[in-house]
């Protein structure tokens, strides 16, 4: 019985990231990432596993540190933390991939003021167990990850006709430029907020007739 | 009205109206384009006869289904979206492929006007809306003209216009540069009687000074149309332009080719003017029209790009409602200096 109560909740801090509680989708936190390294897949992926990294580290440091800040200073002492792996995470791209630590420019540095890790520590870590926070922090980064890869994926379909660099459309289709522009971006963002927001209250309205039979 | 035993009816003003409906005024819009729209047909032949049908089916086609959609009644009865389809197939280039004419017809009105609530609520001329998108998306596309009074134009299509949709356009040999751009690229001047007439490469119906500016003055002697906006806009221009080229006459070239070249004519009559991205106060009017015109020197001459016409007309559009703002009038009764 105690064992059930506890896994129910453990099962739902990862799953409710990935989609209910997407920190981008539903949330609509961390945008400047999203909008603005989403040109490609491979830069979305890169970026999103690079946040994924970071939030569930920081996540695990502030649980275990979560007595012994003092709440005065705790904003602080999390930033002090977060910028600490997001060090880590730009030394690490940079001996894997150089070409891709320079696209992706400064926005691996920026990984400190994604309010999406800020808030996960503010949040949740700082009030949970450990394990409850590293599931949090790997929940709501694979979320984050899925979201930045749908972004990558279709602004370079449309925007070059590739995925991950291979040409997927053939090789008459017309590129649109736009997409790969900054404003591709946000055309990109709304009409998946559109879709996913649709979906919703699709589901929402056909929920109703079951609870009430 | 107040008939004896009546309860006295109340209104709010106006009490008197003159007449005119939106889809009254529309219709006289688009009886003013109709002599440019011919002219354009005339210039470039059959392929900018399916640019401007496709281009009016498709804004028409995207804002009858985006109403039914949201459970509207329909709102194409009014005319206004014949018009928004009528000056985005006059901005396109001739030769462009339907399916991206279509596709900017469809991004025009779903993101330009239902998406702000339709007709009344858009902040910019949705259009314009549609054109922007087409010329980042496809610069190439947007940037390749033909020659007017091609001589085979009544019976042959340019290969490109009915490219399969998304695939790349297959432009063939006889493409030309505009004025603006021989301007910008060459230095070469296009005599002004050409430029009157609009015997040059450019947008469909971009060209025919003359007859936009009659069209235009049929509409500001019908009362249709705010003349101050153009009139400021050409003003703006003109004066602009002659301080330059009197400075440094090789450098920047005179008023009259400034005033009729490339979109400035059709863009100042016909979107400048849009009555509800446009300001509404007379002051504001004019300061409207001198930002747009400015823009359009600034643009042109120290830009990248040869025309700024339409990127003009939507930042003026986008700054109107803040004109509105600075030049609100002083509500009667307040003192001078603070009009809250």
């Amino acid at each position: 019985m105690a064992i059930e109560q506890r896994d129910a909740p453990a099962a739902d801090d990862l799953l409710k990231g990935l989609w209910r509680e997407n920190p981008v989708f539903v949330q609509l936190l961390g945008m400047c990432p999203v909008l603005a390294v989403t040109n490609s897949a491979i830069n979305g992926l890169s970026m999103g596993i690079a946040t994924l990294f970071v939030l569930v580290l920081s996540n695990t440091l502030v649980s275990l540190l979560r007595r012994a800040i003092p709440r005065e200073v705790r904003i602080a002492t999390f930033i002090l933390i977060i910028a600490s792996f997001v060090t880590v995470v730009d030394y690490l791209i940079q001996a894997v991939s150089l070409e891709l630590h320079k696209s992706l420019g400064a926005f691996i540095s920026l990984i400190v003021v994604n309010c999406l890790i800020l808030g996960r520590a503010e949040a949740f870590a700082s009030r949970h167990g450990v394990s409850r926070a590293v599931l949090d922090g790997l929940g709501m980064g694979l979320g984050f990850t899925f979201a930045l890869l749908c972004m990558g994926a279709v602004r370079e379909l449309l925007g070059s006709g590739t995925l991950f660099g291979v040409a997927v459309l053939p090789d008459a289709f017309q590129p649109w430029v736009v997409m790969v522009l900054p404003g591709g971006g946000f055309f990109t963002l709304g009409a998946l907020l559109l879709l996913i927001n649709h979906m919703q209250a699709r589901r929402a309205a056909s929920a109703i007739p079951v609870e009430q039979a | 009205m107040s008939a004896p035993g009546r309860t006295l009816a109340i209104e709010t003003s106006p009490h008197l109206a003159s007449g005119a409906s939106v889809d009254t005024i529309m219709r006289n819009v688009v009886y003013a384009l109709l002599p440019v729209t011919c002219w354009a047909v005339y210039l470039f032949g059959l392929s900018a006869l399916l640019v401007l049908v496709t281009a009016v089916l498709s804004c028409v086609l995207t804002e009858h289904l985006l109403c039914r959609a949201a459970g509207r009644p329909t709102s194409v009865r009014d005319w206004s979206v014949v018009i928004t389809g009528l000056l985005y197939g006059l901005t396109l280039p001739p030769a462009l492929p339907l399916w991206m004419v279509a596709t900017g017809g469809v991004i025009g009105v779903a993101l330009g006007k239902s998406l702000f609530g339709g007709l009344g609520y858009n902040a910019f001329n949705p259009a314009l809306v549609g054109r922007v998108f087409l010329q980042a998306a496809f610069p190439t596309a947007m940037t390749t003209w033909y020659p007017a009074q091609l001589s085979g134009r009544f019976t042959e299509l340019p290969a490109a216009v009915l490219t399969f949709p998304f695939a790349k356009p297959d432009f063939d040999g006889v493409t030309a540069a505009t004025p603006l751009a021989q301007m910008k690229f060459d230095q070469v001047a296009t005599p002004a009687g050409e430029l009157l007439l609009g015997t040059t490469a450019g947008s469909t119906g971009e060209t025919g000074a003359l007859l936009i500016l009659a069209g235009g003055a049929w509409l500001v002697a019908r009362n249709m149309m705010n003349w101050r906006i153009p009139a400021a806009i050409f003003a703006t221009v003109a004066a602009c332009s002659a301080l330059l080229h009197w400075a440094y006459p090789a450098q920047y070239p005179g008023p009259v080719f400034m005033l009729f070249s490339g979109g400035l004519m059709l863009g100042a009559v016909f979107m400048a003017t849009d009555m509800v991205a446009s300001p509404i106060t007379r002051r504001g009017v004019v300061l409207y029209g001198v930002l747009i015109g400015a823009l359009v020197v600034v643009i042109r001459l120290w830009g990248g790009m040869p025309e700024g016409v339409m990127y003009a007309i939507l930042l003026g559009n986008a700054a109107s409602p803040h004109i509105d703002n600075l030049v609100r009038p002083r509500v009667f009764g307040t003192s001078r200096g603070r009009a809250q």
